[in-house]
């Protein structure tokens, strides 16, 4: 028993002014629809927050319509000067009502509201800030004087980052001049349809955002409308190929940011306090639903003892429990299904003979909780160290030299992110040049900015999100 | 380099680097902890009790000091369960002073060898330190060699820490860094782990005539060598931040981090403390606010 127990600080939710039910937001309206509905809970409860709307397949067309009409006669004949007021407007109404974006988001999704408030929706706020500033300069992007937008999106965003997803997805797209259909995933739909508000709000011209909601059928439907010009897509490898063999042989473009199993590197000279919450951060950020988590800790072998025993330490400290409580540092993992998929990996992990150390900390009556995992004696071979857990779960390796490293770093159908930790600047240009993966991070982990482009190798996805690189997902170029 | 330097350079070269970005993240990060109703009672109430009330001002005076060293020992005399101080801190021509205030009462604090620039010889520095002593100053707070640091003899601050320590006999030593004269978070590390190593009984980050003085991450950072000592010694040390934490909020902050970086056992006056004077009044303002539900103002709390 600690001596300095923390008081529960509740984030109130009664600045969200949550509706019983959700229509779908077609052509600057909400509209029932014609399908049933959906339930969205609170992982943390089960707590039904409201009934969505299932978009049908006849739904996906009235959208994709809306945003064709919104194409040809508004958004891309307007001057990016003019798109640029809009989504300079978007931003700043979403840094002004960043609170009840941080508290919905955490009510759906089950993430700590000081991530979603620090974290989450300021990112939010500075993707549109960042992409207004490119409306009126697409020429100097780097893909000719005079670069046309696409078409129609369609859009499909996962459920871990649900509200910055979108973000990443629709600032680039509407300052390249492209109309969206975006479908947020069926656990979390909640904050995309307050976004639609937002849209509303910054009185957006109908059609240049469309939300449906629904899960996999949907999501094809969209995928599939022969009207489309170009699929973003982020989540599972498997529904990416999916969608890559649906497009295939088509005009449509496609992005696909995927899954990961990236290797945070710990080398014995690192600072070793700071590599510690790095790996802290690498993994237990947001439940580790986080597809360039660090998931896989590679540690020099001497240093093992000593990282791991700090790891240990720290990771006791993690307070689990009420996203919407202001000290909570890990929330509730995100669905059933996950869980399941959660619990499923590491029964395989201790099957396959690692050591399982979960930190010790009390589990909640209702929800779906996972405590922070490691898994020590991990080697190659162990499906724990292959396969996404996209989960709170940590699989720990060593290696002896830099050589060693980089070889079981990129020994991944992988390739999204990477960590190097080490107190010495030469080797982590060496190890960045030689590690496969779309980010490489010195001395931190997880962090990301509208300006940096984000985007895996291999089986991680192609085409970059974010920066300049971000807009050619979304433009014509001439070169 | 002499032998001795040598092997304490290594000692002190093999501990683990500082990430300044990294730090200072986590400081921040912890900083967001919402301390609220009971907890934020507990830690005002503690955070009282830790307080080292401090005048060190050429213009201190017999009557100024009994002034402050009554408040030390009834902070709030409105309210006889507020808890006292834990020590005065002056002056070693002032610890008599305090002594016929506080008797047994209160720990007494004098800051000896040459305070706060330490230029002097170290004769003089022992000199101070026993006159400190023998006025009946049971804590001393030495301020380390920084220039022989910065110039590598780490050997002479050591030896004369070692020094101080024996000239103070059963006195508590703490040895302040003055981490803003040391610049770099490694050099807070190393300068930590020596004087630990010299035998300090606390380490102190600052004199409080230095900016900047106490922050939270080099805060931080010596408790994380404290707890690192502990492991790899068995001995614990304590830690005093001095110097600009003046507000209720900035010592809930620092509770916070000793919470999560040492952990319970330095959550106690014996291991924790802090250097200042004008954060009494407003610990005290908001524990007069926590219990009565409203802020009562400057005008009821002792301006000493």
């Amino acid at each position: 028993m600690t001596r300095f127990e923390y008081s529960p600080a509740t984030e109130s939710r009664t600045i969200v002014d949550l509706k019983s039910s959700y229509g779908l937001y077609i052509d600057g309206e909400f509209v029932d629809g014609s399908g049933t509905s959906f339930k969205s809970i609170s992982p943390a409860t089960e707590e039904v927050l409201a009934e969505v709307a299932e978009a049908t397949d006849a739904d996906v067309d009235a959208a994709v319509k809306a945003a064709r009409r919104a194409y040809e006669k508004v958004w891309a004949p307007m001057p990016g000067r003019e798109r640029a007021k809009y989504l300079y407007r978007i931003a700043r109404i979403i840094a002004e009502r960043s609170r009840e974006l941080a508290v919905l988001e955490s009510l759906d999704n089950g993430k700590p509201i000081k991530e979603s408030r620090d974290v989450d929706v300021p990112l939010v706020s500075q993707w549109f800030f960042y992409y207004a500033g490119w409306a009126d300069k697409l020429g100097h992007a780097g893909l000719g004087a005079d670069p046309k937008p696409l078409g129609v999106a369609g859009q499909i965003i996962p459920w871990n980052f649900p509200l910055m997803m979108l973000a990443w997805k629709i600032a680039p797209a509407l300052a390249a001049g492209n109309t969206v259909v975006l479908k947020p995933a069926e656990t979390t739909p909640l904050t995309a349809l307050l976004f639609a508000e937002i849209c509303q709000q910054a009185e957006l011209p109908p059609g240049v955002v469309n939300i449906i909601t629904g899960a996999g059928q949907t999501g094809q439907a969209l995928v599939e409308h022969p009207d489309i010009d170009k699929i973003a897509f982020t989540g599972s490898t498997a529904v990416g190929r999916e969608i890559a063999r649906s497009v295939a042989g088509s005009d449509k473009k496609v992005t696909l940011e995927l899954g990961g199993k990236a290797a945070n590197i710990v080398f014995a000279d690192a600072a070793l306090d700071q590599a510690v919450e790095g790996i802290v951060n690498g993994i237990f950020f947001n439940q580790g639903h986080v597809c360039c988590a660090g998931s896989r800790l590679l540690v020099q072998e001497s240093a093992y003892d000593e990282v791991l025993e700090r790891l240990k330490r720290r990771m006791a400290t993690l307070r689990l429990g009420d996203p919407l409580d202001k000290n909570t540092d890990i929330g509730a993992i995100n669905s059933a299904e996950q869980l399941a998929r959660i619990r499923e990996l590491t029964a395989v992990g201790d099957a396959e003979g690692a050591d399982r150390w979960s930190a010790p900390c009390e589990i909640p009556d209702h929800g779906f909780w996972f405590a922070p995992t490691i898994f020590t004696g991990v080697t190659q071979a162990h499906r724990i160290a292959r396969e996404e857990i996209f989960g709170p779960v940590l699989s720990v390796l060593t290696f002896r030299t830099p050589a060693e490293a980089v070889e079981k770093a990129n020994n991944t159908p992988y390739g999204l992110s990477a960590g190097v930790w080490t107190e010495k600047g030469s080797r982590i240009l060496s190890m960045a040049q030689q590690l496969r993966a779309g980010v490489v991070w010195a001395n931190t982990f997880n962090k990301f900015d509208p300006t940096s482009p984000f985007g895996g190798y291999q089986e991680s996805g192609y085409g970059r999100e974010g920066g300049r690189h971000g807009l050619a997902a979304y433009l014509k170029g001439s070169r | 380099m002499t032998g001795a330097t040598a092997s304490l350079r290594r000692t002190l070269d093999g501990l683990p680097g500082v990430d300044a970005v990294g730090l200072e993240a986590r400081a921040a990060s912890l900083a967001t902890r919402s301390i609220k109703t009971t907890s934020k009672q507990w830690a005002i109430d503690l955070a009282i009790s830790m307080v080292d009330l401090t005048t060190l001002e050429g213009s201190d005076t017999p009557g100024k000091v009994r002034a402050l060293s009554s408040k030390a020992l009834n902070p709030d005399p409105s309210d006889p369960s507020c808890p006292s101080a834990a020590a005065v801190c002056v002056y070693p021509d002032m610890v008599a002073t305090v002594r016929e205030v506080v008797g047994d009462r209160l720990h007494v604090a004098a800051v000896a060898t040459a305070f706060p620039s330490g230029r002097a010889a170290l004769d003089i520095k022992l000199a101070d330190t026993q006159d400190a002593v023998e006025a009946g100053a049971d804590e001393v707070d030495m301020v380390i060699d920084r220039g022989a640091f910065l110039a590598g003899n780490l050997d002479k601050v050591h030896d004369e820490i070692v020094a101080v320590k024996e000239a103070a006999g059963t006195a508590h030593l703490k040895v302040i860094l003055e981490t803003g004269e040391l610049q770099t978070y490694d050099n807070v590390r190393r300068a930590s782990w020596l004087a630990m190593e010299a035998g300090a009984d606390f380490i102190k980050t600052s004199t409080g005539k230095i900016q900047p003085a106490a922050t939270l991450p080099v805060t931080l950072l010596m408790l994380e060598a404290v707890r690192d000592y502990r492991i790899a010694t068995g001995r614990q040390v304590g830690v005093k931040p001095a110097g600009g934490i003046r507000t209720s909020k900035d010592a809930i902050r620092y509770l916070v981090v000793v919470n999560e970086i040492a952990g319970d056992d330095w959550l106690h006056p014996d291991w924790f403390r802090f250097g200042a004077s004008s954060l009494l009044n407003d610990l005290l303002l908001q524990r007069q606010k926590m219990i009565t539900g409203h802020y009562s103002g400057p005008d009821y709390v002792t301006l000493d």
